[in-house]
């Protein structure tokens, strides 16, 4: 008796935690909008950051598209990395091909992501400063890095999505002559699809609301991006920076908590993502 | 294309971007290690950092660090194995259980600076705790019980059936199946997630800029007397951990060795979290051991 109270205070205080997180941020990232000092309109789509002109202006649009920009780059240049190391641990040499890759995606998953800021800061940087046109950092830096991070995430969904499909499924395709590729390509892929996408979703999340290693790499200058050796900035590396440098409850103070907010709704939307994408898989 | 071709072009690729990902791995720590290492030393270990003479050490640092990782453990371990088992062996199928399910879901993917975010909220300011060591462990438990909860429950889900209807045969109540039937079982599991997730816990830093902070007084380790501000294990007193130093010497460190600190303080931590990883893989296989009759089986 005493053993089941006990495990119902633990997961009351579960819904507690969310419930005040959703109510203290979204309270501080409302306040602007509610005593009318920035409109909403304005914040989400002004591509003017100037808190300390004269005539303030509260556009957080650089920010936003800059956020999306990087976690989308990162996406494109991690998922096809982590897909094919899942085949290769699953499909191509299933026996060593997981015992070499499990340690390396565990072991690139534990490494701290001002780890990755350091190294993206002192090997990536330098690189790209050296071979391309522009300072080296900026957005290229930036989804370099965060690719990196989110490869473990990509590659454990994907490799957890090959292993649990059913062998007749493959075997079938091979009995009528198709060669390996062609079953990965025809058979494998488009029945994991929704699985894998679920991976990718989660490396977006993730590569969306990281904010340190982003910060040390993106440049973070407020300006909407010209190309991708420009320097920008993100949600997170704003709030990063600004959060200590502003007196609490002022107007630029309250635009950083919106900016908090709309990363918060933006894993609702990721979670919503993922739950439809395991809904589809179901079928 | 003839098929054959076909396959071994894509054969070729798929080998060459897994072998890829294995060498970026080689590379960083590689480069981590190498970078680093020369730099560790007994005195860069146990030294304070200087702010413009070159020389500083990590020493508080590394003890924020540990110190912040064992309170978060000790308040994260109890809360995350009730809600766990809770969900495993106790909870209904149905709306509260889905909507719970949610919960941990959802909380488990927040940005780590939105738990920092609602710490300095909450923990900081509301509750008036200031930048101090309590406020970041406790910025770390929303961010860790998720995790912990997921690991017990999955790990109580892979107990074989027949050990709890053996149980049930038995005559066991429920509770007494619970603790020392299923919680043997599941405990080599539990500890080995746990031992990864401090891993994690010891390398986060957004979330604890705005709730630890980012500074730690002068320290003397001969005073134990957890009321005195200036003893190290005063929980109300500030702190900046390994992973926030490492940050703030990369952004804005004036000290003229400051690459090299950055280099050396992340071979630490680069360093304890394999040493995590190494500590979860024999000493889950250990408890295993120990607590089950696998020995007699085999």
């Amino acid at each position: 008796m005493v053993g089941r109270i006990y495990m119902s205070f633990c997961v009351m205080l579960l819904i507690v935690i969310i419930v005040s997180m959703v109510y203290f941020v979204a309270s501080k990232g409302i306040a602007n909008f509610v005593n009318g000092e920035v409109k909403v309109s304005e914040f989400l789509f002004g591509t003017k950051w100037s808190p300390e002109a004269d005539t303030p202006s509260y556009g957080a649009f650089p920010f936003i598209s800059g956020s999306f920009l990087v976690t989308l780059l990162a996406a494109l240049i991690a998922s096809p990395l982590s897909i094919c190391a899942a085949l290769f641990m699953t499909e191509i040499v299933p026996g060593w091909g997981k015992k070499l890759l499990q340690p390396v995606i565990e072991l690139l998953s534990g490494i701290p992501s001002v780890v990755y800021g350091f190294v993206g800061l002192s090997v990536i940087v330098p690189f790209l400063r050296n071979t391309l046109p522009g300072q080296g950092i900026g957005v290229a830096a930036g989804a370099l890095v965060l690719s990196v991070m989110i490869l473990p995430t990509i590659t454990s969904v994907a490799a957890d999505a090959l292993a649990s499909l059913p062998q007749n499924l493959k075997e079938s395709s091979f009995a009528l002559g198709a060669t390996r590729w062609q079953t990965i390509s025809r058979v494998i892929l488009p029945t994991t699809f929704p699985a894998i996408m679920t991976g990718v979703v989660l490396g977006m999340a993730r590569a969306f609301g990281e904010a340190l290693a982003v910060q040390m790499v993106i440049g973070n200058a407020p300006f909407v991006p010209r190309s991708l050796f420009e320097s920008a900035s993100t949600l997170t590396s704003v709030i990063t920076l600004g959060m200590g440098n502003t007196t609490m409850g002022s107007p630029q103070n309250n635009a950083l908590w919106s900016m908090a907010l709309v990363l918060m709704l933006m894993t609702f939307v990721f979670v919503l993502l993922v739950r439809m994408l395991e809904r589809r898989n179901k079928i | 294309m003839k098929p054959r071709t076909a396959d071994k072009i894509a054969t070729a690729i798929i080998v060459t971007f897994a072998l890829l990902i294995v060498a970026i791995l080689v590379g960083l720590l590689g480069y981590i290690l190498i970078r680093g290492m020369s730099h560790i030393s007994w005195d860069f270990l146990t030294s304070a950092p200087q702010k413009i003479r070159a020389g500083g050490g990590v020493g508080p640092q590394l003890f924020n660090s540990l110190f912040l990782l064992v309170l978060t453990l000790i308040i994260t371990i109890p809360l995350g194995l009730g809600a766990g088992i809770f969900m495993a062996e106790y909870a209904r199928p149905g709306r509260l259980t889905n909507f719970i399910r949610l919960v941990v879901e959802v909380l488990s993917s927040f940005p780590s600076i939105i738990v920092g975010l609602f710490g300095l909220l909450l923990i900081v300011n509301t509750f008036n705790l200031g930048f101090s060591l309590i406020s970041g462990a406790l910025a770390l438990t929303f961010f860790n019980l998720p995790l912990m909860v997921r690991i017990t429950e999955q790990a109580f889900r892979t107990v074989p059936k027949q050990q709890k209807e053996a149980g049930f045969a038995l005559g066991l109540s429920k509770w007494k199946i619970v603790t020392s039937v299923l919680l043997p079982v599941a405990l080599p599991t539990i500890i080995t997630g746990t031992i990864l997730s401090a891993g994690r816990v010891f390398g986060e830093a957004a979330a604890l800029m705005f709730t630890a902070g980012m500074s730690s007084p002068r320290l003397d380790f001969s005073n134990w007397n957890p009321l005195s501000p200036s003893s190290p294990l005063n929980p109300f007193r500030p702190a900046e951990t390994l992973a926030v130093h490492i940050w703030k010497v990369n952004s804005e460190g004036l000290a003229p060795d400051a690459i090299q600190i950055a280099a050396g303080a992340s071979a630490v931590l680069v360093i304890t979290v394999l040493i995590f990883n190494l500590a979860a893989r024999y000493f889950g296989r250990f408890i295993y051991r120990k607590l089950t009759a696998s020995k007699r089986m085999n």
